[in-house]
This record gives C-alpha cells, structure tokens and sequence, in this order.
C-alpha cells in the first residue's frame, strides 16, 4: 500500500494530528516503509483462521449494583486546563 | 554497608533485625543517586522527602515491634507510565507534563500496604512507545554498562536504576518486550507475566490486549519476592484474572532435573548477533548439565509476529490516546479558533513524533475500507502465533532463547529507522501476542562488556516454574553479581 502527502493528511485530520509540511514528507516516507513490512502478512491463508482479541479466556465481570465512594469532584477538576465552578471549561463548541 | 552489594531479600532481613534502619537506608541512597544519576539519567521525578518520612514511619513500626510489610523498608522505583498518587505521573509525555494523579494504581497500593518505600519516577519512552527510552520527552537514560549505550526500552529508567544500584526493585510495564529487553540490556532480572495475572488499574494504556505489569531486581528472589506483592485479582482491571497466587519463592530452588527445554529454530536465525548466540547456547549447555534435555522446536509464524504487533498495539494506542484532547487533565495549547482547533494543536505540540507515528498508523489500519486488510488481518495471524506455542507447549515445559537480538546499541543509530528500532523486540513480541508470561535473566557478556539477557517463556499462568527455571540458572553462574563500571560513590 502506497502512502501519499493525501493519505497522511487524511489519516491526521483522523487522529487530530496538525503537521507542518516537511513532517508530512517524513511521515510519507517512514509509513510507507513499515506499511511495505506489513505486506508480509498477505502471504499467509488466512481464510479459515478466527480473530482473536484477548489472549486469556475472560468473562464478563459483573458486580452488584452498590454505591462506591466516588472521586470527589474537587480532585477530579483539579488536573484539568481550564474550568469554571463544577464544569470542564472548553473553547467554542458551535460554529 | 555497600548498598551495591546486596539484594531486597538480604535489605529486608538486615531492617527486621535492625542490622539497619530504613531512614538510613535511605538517606544512603539518595546520596548515591546524587552522586551518579547525572551520568545514568535513570528518573524523571525523585521523591526524597516522602520516601524518608516512610522510612521513619517504617523505623518507628519495627522498633515498637510492629507487624511490617513483605517489602518493609525496601527502596523501590516505578516506571512514570503508573499512576503515584500526588506524585507527578508524565508518561515521559509533555502532554502529561503537570498530571498529578489523585489515585494510587492497584500495584502502588499493594507497594504501599508491604511497607515498600517508592523513590521516584523513572524515565520511558514516551507512552511506553520506544525500544530504547531515546524517545522521552525529557531525557535520554544511559545505561549503566556504557554512557554512549541505550538501556533499551521502554522501561529504560527501571532496568538502569536497579543496574545502577539506585533501587534494589523496579516496576515496569512490557507491551511487546519493554520489560524484558532492557533487563537484557542492562544486565538485570526482569519478568512479564502472564496477560492478566497483575492489575493494569493505573497503569497509563498503550495497547490493552499487550499491556502487563512487570518487575525488575538484581536476582531472581528477588523478582519472586516482587512479584508476590503486585500479582493478584483486582475488580477495578476487567481483564484481572481470577487465578490464585502461588508462594513464588517456596520450592524455587526445586532445580530443573527433567525439565524438558524447547529451542525455536526460528529465535536463531539471521539478524541475530554472534556473541549473544554464543551465550545463550553456552546457558543451555548448562541447563542440559543440570539434568534438563534439549529439545529442537518450531514456532512457524515468528516472522509476522512484528507486522502484527505494529498493527494490533497501534490500533489499541489510536484508541487509547484519543483522550488525551486538552479537557480533563494534561496540558492544553494556549490559543486556538474553536474545540476542534484547540484538540489539533494540543495534540500536536503535546506528542512527540514516535506517538503521533503510531497513532496515525493505528487510525488508518482502524480507518473505513482498510479494516479488513489491517486489522482483522493482522487478529487472524495473531491467532497463528498464539496457536504456534500451544503446539509447542504440548512437547515442552519452557521455551530458551535471546531476548534481544543484540546487545545494547549506541545512542542515536536507530534513532532515525523506525521500522529497524521495531524489529529490536523481534524476540519478545510473540509472548505479548499469546500472553504467555517471560523473563529474561544475565547469561553473559559481550566482548564490549555489555549484558546479554536470556528469555525464559512458559504456558499462562507458569510464572512459578520460570522463577525455578531461573534460580537454578543463577545458583551456578555470577553474571548477576557484576557489576556496572560507574563513577565510584561513597554509597
């Protein structure tokens, strides 16, 4: 799979990624390179085979629905750049 | 008393007898790790003041006769990816800069309820994603055994602090090898347990399938001894397995009479660097001395074991880092037009380059139309691999080869080919794939001076016959008890 400036700035506009050009060049380059070694997966059959997620048998884990304390609200804004009162404060939202 | 010298087991002894105190303990060690961490750059926070107040509190326990901890009074270091409460957590990330985490993870509580004494944070690549902790967004470590030498990564910080000799323990987290192989590098012991078998609450995510809690010691009790205190269920870690916990030291000199060792042709074959082939054949050698037999196995899908990694890891890490957008916590640009601006230029003025790699990579394997050829492709072959040491395991009872296929290397040569520095964890990407716990011991030297590390892998939840696997090793060699040519220190 070839990668172009196009894709690279599809894929960051994806991941809310900003890249000055000459980044966008490198970026072209070096993923293009390790997709290339990825190719080598398409030499196996792999039509039969399952997926597979986790590695160890896991279940659901339930638990009966019983009030914890929580995080108090206090210490939960505390990391945050921006707040007002008990909201998480953010830039415009609506155009 | 030479702090270099000795190991938690024999620390913790000399505390209970009050041989030692703590508080002194760990007065010495601080001035060690002034004396020598400008040359090793092993931590991005140091905690001296808290670490001495515990160490009193500590003191003050066993001189009243009180009842003390697993790990009373024994200086350990964690890996800056797990959650200190009111101590800086950075991710080695500049986006995490100022996150002081209001909650202890599950094995920082379980630290603290074995009275263990925590001094600081140490260096990584930046959410854990490096092989050689270059990748940090505030230093470069060195190891210990070579300043101008990477002490591999990601838990880079870990493994050279315990080489160092500026912590007797170390945790750490292994994602495709980030445990093992800078134990290799740096010529310590480090362990990855089995998927599940210790709570990731607290630990900062970067592929959820991978991610596991490990341990880092100068000897092989010691891991036991670590690995005692953080394994066990946890309701807060939805993938925390329900399996109980055996007494990892009892029995761990059961010797290795019978033991039926398998040999991955495939873990020999080209790329691998002569000298570290040499010492992993001449550990087998004594293995088989030691009554184990030697047996020649396959593990046919090796080879894709890294295209998978790059794909299922990224795919996880795109998901993970979507968090981290400016909002809740971490660091926030300081202008922007609107919230999708203010999330752009967060993102990209708070990641390095290696993290903005993988996830770019890890959203287009996810992205609509490529699905299908990435991802589910790369599950299927995942499943191989899994498959491939199942197979094994019904002829074997423990897997030997290298963990790295090199020693440590200079600082700066793979900086620039991410796809070379990818194919460093060639050997313990496949045991994060299956889930099946590693551990990678000292078996030698190259002819540089530089620790050769070998890989132990066993079936799930085998932890307890890799530490026997181990030991028996270790009782009849010293390449653990060499130690790193440093500036000297008083302590």
């Amino acid at each position: 799979m070839k990668i172009d400036k196009k894709t690279i700035e599809y894929i960051a506009n994806l991941s809310r990624i900003e890249l000055f050009n000459e980044e966008k060049e490198t970026f072209v380059h070096q993923l293009s390179d390790i997709l290339a070694y990825i190719e080598k997966l398409n030499q196996l059959n792999t039509q039969d085979i399952k997926p597979m997620a986790y590695s160890i048998n896991t279940t659901n884990v339930l638990r009966n629905d019983k009030l914890e304390p929580p995080l108090p609200r206090e210490e939960a804004l505390v990391n945050a750049p921006s707040t007002m009162g008990v909201f998480f404060k953010v830039p415009k939202v609506i155009e | 008393m030479r702090l270099s010298g000795h190991t938690a087991l024999q620390i913790r002894e000399k505390l209970l007898s009050r041989e030692i105190q703590a508080s002194n303990l760990v007065g010495k060690l601080f001035t060690r790790i002034k004396d020598i961490e400008p040359d090793v750059q092993a931590f991005i926070t140091t905690c001296e003041k808290e670490a001495l107040e515990i160490a009193l509190e500590i003191d003050k326990k066993i001189a009243s006769n009180q009842k003390v901890g697993l790990l009373a009074g024994v200086p350990v270091a964690v890996k800056d990816n797990i959650c200190t409460k009111n101590v800086t957590t950075t991710c080695a990330s500049k986006i995490l800069r100022n996150f002081i985490p209001p909650y202890d993870a599950f094995v920082v509580k379980r630290l603290k309820e074995e009275d263990a004494i925590i001094i600081g944070k140490t260096n990584l690549d930046e959410f854990a994603m490096g092989s050689s902790t270059e990748n940090s967004g505030y230093k470069i470590t060195r190891n210990p055994w070579n300043h101008e030498c990477v002490p591999g990564g990601s838990s880079g910080g870990s493994a050279a602090a315990v080489a160092a000799d500026f912590s007797f323990l170390a945790l750490g987290s292994d994602t495709g090898g980030s445990v093992r192989q800078p134990a290799a590098l740096c010529g310590v012991v480090g362990i990855k347990p089995t998927y599940g078998r210790v709570s990731r609450y607290g630990l900062i995510a970067f592929g959820s399938s991978l991610d596991q809690i490990g341990t880092f010691s100068k000897d092989v009790k010691d891991a036991a001894l670590l690995l005692q205190v953080i394994a066990g269920y946890d309701s807060y870690d939805s993938t925390s397995a329900q399996v109980p916990v055996p007494d990892y030291l009892e029995g761990i000199d059961s010797g290795v009479k019978g033991l039926r060792i398998g040999i991955p042709k495939e873990y020999f074959a080209g790329g691998l660097n002569a000298e570290v082939g040499v010492a992993v054949k001449d550990a087998l050698k004594l293995y088989e001395k030691l009554g184990a037999t030697v047996v020649d196995i396959s593990l046919p899908h090796t080879e894709y074991a890294v295209a998978v990694y790059y794909i299922v890891a990224n795919a996880e890490a795109s998901s993970n880092l979507a968090r981290y957008d400016g909002v809740k916590y971490g660091y926030r640009t300081s202008e922007s037009r609107g919230i999708i601006d203010m999330y752009r230029r967060t993102r990209s003025e708070g990641f390095g380059n290696e993290v903005k790699r993988r996830i770019m990579l890890g959203n287009y394997a996810l992205s609509s139309g490529y699905y299908d050829a990435y991802y589910l492709k790369a599950s299927k072959v995942r499943n191989l691999i899994k498959s491939d040491f199942d197979a094994a395991f019904e002829k074997v009872d423990c897997i030997m080869c290298p963990t790295s296929p090199v020693p440590a290397f200079k600082i700066g040569e793979r900086a620039n080919n991410p796809l070379e520095m990818y194919l460093s964890d060639i050997y313990t990407i496949p045991a994060n794939l299956a889930g099946i716990p590693g551990m990678s011991i000292p078996c030698g030297f190259s002819n540089t001076g530089l620790p050769i590390g070998m890989q132990v892998l066993a079936k799930h939840f085998e932890e307890k016959k890799l530490l026997q696997i181990a030991y028996a090793f270790e009782r009849e060699t010293d390449f653990h008890i060499k130690k790193p040519p440093l500036k000297s220190s008083s302590v």
